[in-house]
């Protein structure tokens, strides 16, 4: 079945993203692993549809590709501020 | 079942894998390749190659149904998402300072 195939590959590309968010050794690394496991899980949850036979997995799949949008919008206000939450800089956030 | 559906069938089938070839590739390259901007290269595959392939393989199997427009509209959400992403990362990361890993030209070759 193609479609277990498919699935599997994407669970293999899944781990393979999560150990480099587990491993990253900056902050942006971390956060491209989880732009792309966002990306695959909306590619899972559609194969996952139609292995199933439930295509109505779809709808979930739009969802979690308009949060995908959500953490694009948060990476890009990452940018605009400049400040990616280390925690030096939050502790003399909360002291001033 | 008619010809040009075997043939949607079949052409499904291998978009399908291809896509999944090019997730796990991109992938691959995220975990293994040493610096951040090639990493970005990387996810860049998984992203666009290995999206778009997949997609499309699961919409010629569908047919012109309801679950084809869900598909492209998931497929055009990706497609103006992710590379949003990736060029503010890129920039955001080579603003604070994250040097690209670049091989100097003094380095002795390993080729005569």
């Amino acid at each position: 079945m193609i479609y277990a195939g498919a699935a599997a590959a994407l669970l293999l590309a899944l781990a393979l993203a999560l150990a480099r968010a587990v491993l990253g050794p900056t902050v942006f690394d971390r956060v491209q692993a989880a732009n792309t496991i966002g990306t695959l899980a909306v590619l899972l949850l559609a194969v996952y549809g139609f292995l199933t036979g439930r295509p109505d997995f779809l709808d979930l799949a739009i969802t979690y590709g308009i949060l995908n949008v959500i953490g694009t919008i948060a990476v890009l206000k990452f940018f605009s501020y400049g400040d990616l939450g280390e925690p030096g800089e939050d502790a003399e956030d909360a002291r001033t | 079942m008619s010809a040009a559906a075997v043939m949607a069938h079949w052409a499904g089938w291998v978009c399908l894998a291809a896509g999944a070839f090019f997730c796990v590739t991109g992938c691959l390259g995220l975990a293994r390749l040493p610096d951040f901007y090639t990493r970005l290269h990387g996810a860049s595959v998984t992203d666009t190659l290995g999206a778009g392939l997949v997609l499309l393989g699961l919409m010629l199997h569908a047919g012109l149904t309801l679950v084809t427009v869900k598909l492209a509209f998931i497929g055009l959400l990706l497609f103006f998402t992710s590379p949003t992403a990736t060029h503010a990362l890129a920039k955001a990361a080579l603003t604070r300072g994250l040097r690209p890993l670049l091989g100097s030209e003094e380095a002795p070759r390993s080729k005569p």
